[in-house]
């Protein structure tokens, strides 16, 4: 058994209680250990990723109990994908809240951070139903402790907010794994595949009722309309750096839906046939409107970019909900974009707001006013899907994936306009926040340093290397679409073919 | 049994939810407690109501066993839940603290406010 497949748990899981026992007091300390273990983390993932790359998939049991007995940890292109991105995307993000000091204006940042290291990659590796449902708590409860790091009025409501609509959420997923186990007698999600696959089609009622609990629990993870009413002041809200790795948690929802609507409840399967199709793509695209919406009609610079985030999983649950192998490669290769492009976009509001406010509203031109509005600008193209950054590309890879679609005309009209809408609201925002500044009377300087001049005097090196880190990974992700759509189509051609997960994961007599 | 365990699962699920659409935060945490025991009580049902018999298997003789797995499914699900009910109640006292008011909804904001979160 290979036991590095465990390492992406294991590791924050000893590093985070290492943190809070050993070094809490001393914050250097707690950075660099932060840090090592993240650079570690990402070397991990890079390593199982070159292993998954040939198409193997690889399985951890845990404690050596047989599946569908034991839990099991699963690795294939698509989970090692998604590991990969974490861990990628982890690293600027804790370098920028190290660099503009968000760390330390809380308690126990780094520790947290970690446990929500610990909680994606568990979602993401995990085999088993059930243990899905205990990393989704993992990753929650350590998100409650960072959405609400640093504290503040508004910022403690919308984590009330937060924490009741996501422990609803729990509620639900584990009613439905409830409904599941009790009618398949097993929550081993290839074990699942094999009895839903076998299960007499009068007798499936309350297996239909299981799998659209389940799809609404990860629904609502992936912020789908109507479900998405926790995301836009919860991002809003939080610590914009936090914001920045939540990027992923949506992402999450998405990989849920792919995984379980692939591998159990596939599209060949005749029970659940058609339960998804009639509403999950409409949804979408009502997801994708709103966002759109939403970017042209926020007030604060925070706002944007969680509407921003809204309307770029409406694209992704678009080529998802179509269940099909070129939508869902288009779907893995734009998923990997919108999360760098939600992320760097987040950060560079955290820039702007350090320097003037939360407020979309023409101030006095900030420090370092230029490369700012570069990044946002960068940012603003990458999220709306403009050439020449790899938004483009993706949004090409889903209008091209679902040409042949029933409702391709919908799809091609929601997308294309939502863009537009969002290029608008983009620019109306950049526009309101760099440039109308420039028009306004400079009033005499006060003496003395205020908040914006001290930023001035000492600019922080580290969060732009930050964003340069991730607009670096947007531009990788451009130059290098070729390799990465290929690996996106094996990826989807794996999913689409599930015997060799089923038989990786239960031997080859189960089949 | 099996009529007043469905009743119980569908009265502790209606009270929760009408407890958590109060909007004030001592009755929506109440709400999710409730809800929390619906789901418990559910995932026991989930593996066919029997009492009296023990969650163990009897390879020497033919007796009557319960299915241990919900029962291992449940203690999780309530360690789960009363940890998320403890920090459900620090975040909700803390936002009642800070901002003396326990309304589960975000107030309107005047733009241009201060930034003090």
């Amino acid at each position: 058994m290979n036991h590095l497949l465990i390492m992406p748990v294991i590791l924050p899981a000893l590093v985070a209680p290492f943190i809070i026992m050993v070094v809490r007091h001393h914050l250097d300390l707690t950075r660099i250990f932060s840090v090592a273990s993240t650079v570690l983390l990402a070397a991990v993932a890079l390593a199982l990723a070159a292993q998954a790359a040939d198409g193997t998939v690889m399985v951890y049991e845990l404690g050596d109990w047989p599946a569908p007995f034991g839990i099991v940890l699963v690795l294939d292109r698509l989970s090692a994908m998604m590991i990969v991105l974490t861990s990628l995307l982890a690293l600027p993000i804790l370098l920028y809240a190290i660099g503009s000091g968000w760390d330390a204006r809380g308690a126990n940042f780094h520790a947290l951070y970690q446990f929500q290291l610990m909680g994606i990659m568990g979602a993401f590796l995990t085999g088993d139903a059930f243990n899905l449902f205990v990393f989704f708590e993992v990753l929650l409860i350590a998100s409650y402790g960072l959405m609400i790091h640093s504290g503040g009025g508004r910022r403690f409501q919308a984590g009330v907010q937060y924490v009741v609509y996501n422990l609803l959420g729990s509620t639900l997923f584990l009613f439905a794994l409830g409904t599941l186990y009790s009618v398949t007698g097993t929550l081993n999600m290839a074990d699942l595949a094999v009895k839903v696959a076998q299960m007499p089609a009068e007798d499936t009622a309350l297996l239909r009722v299981g799998a659209v609990m389940l799809l609404l629990v990860f629904a609502i993870k992936a912020a789908l309309l109507p479900l998405h009413f926790w995301l836009p002041s919860a991002y809003t809200n939080a610590p914009m750096p936090v914001a920045a790795l939540f990027a992923i948690m949506t992402k999450v929802g998405a990989y849920s839906i792919l995984r379980m609507y692939t591998l159990v409840f596939g599209p060949e399967v005749e029970a659940t046939a058609g339960l998804s199709e009639a509403w999950l793509l409409p949804a979408a695209l009502l997801t994708l409107m709103a966002g759109a919406v939403g970017v042209v009609g926020s007030k604060k610079i925070g706002r944007v970019a969680a509407f921003g985030a809204i309307a770029s999983m409406g694209t992704l649950l678009i080529a998802i909900s179509l269940f099909t192998q070129t939508a869902a490669a288009a779907a893995l290769y734009y998923l990997v974009h919108s999360t760098l492009a939600a992320a760097l976009l987040f950060l560079v509001a955290d820039l702007v707001m350090e320097r003037q406010g939360h407020w979309i509203t023409p101030q006095l031109p900030m420090p370092q006013i230029g490369l700012i509005s570069a990044l946002f600008f960068a940012a603003a193209i990458a999220l709306t899907g403009m050439p020449p950054l790899s938004g483009f590309l993706g949004k090409l890879l889903v209008l091209d994936a679902t040409r042949s679609a029933d409702l391709a005309t919908w799809i091609w009209a929601v997308i294309l306009i939502g863009s537009l809408i969002t290029i608008i609201g983009m620019a109306r925002a950049g526009s309101l926040l760099f440039w109308k500044g420039y028009g306004l009377p400079h009033e005499v300087e006060p003496e003395g340093e205020t908040g914006a001049e001290a930023v001035a005097a000492r600019p922080a090196q580290l969060p732009f290397v930050a964003c340069f880190g991730l607009l670096a990974g947007l531009v990788g992700l451009t130059v290098f679409a070729g390799p990465a759509t290929h690996y996106a189509e094996e990826t989807a051609a794996q999913l689409y073919a599930p015997a060799v997960y089923i038989e990786a994961v239960l031997g080859e007599e189960a089949q | 049994m099996e009529l007043l365990v469905a009743s119980a699962v569908g009265i502790l699920t209606a009270a929760g939810i009408y407890l958590i659409l109060r909007r004030r935060s001592f009755p929506v945490i109440l709400g999710l407690s409730l809800l929390t025991y619906a789901v418990n009580v559910f995932l026991f049902a989930t593996g066919r109501l029997v009492s009296g018999a023990p969650p163990i298997l009897n390879k020497y003789e033919e007796v009557a066993y319960t299915d241990p797995l919900p029962q291992a499914l449940v203690l999780t699900a309530i360690v789960i839940s009363f940890g998320m009910t403890a920090v459900v109640v620090m975040v909700a006292l803390g936002a009642y603290l800070t901002s003396k008011n326990d309304r589960t909804n975000m107030p309107a904001e005047p733009e241009g406010a201060g930034d003090d979160l």
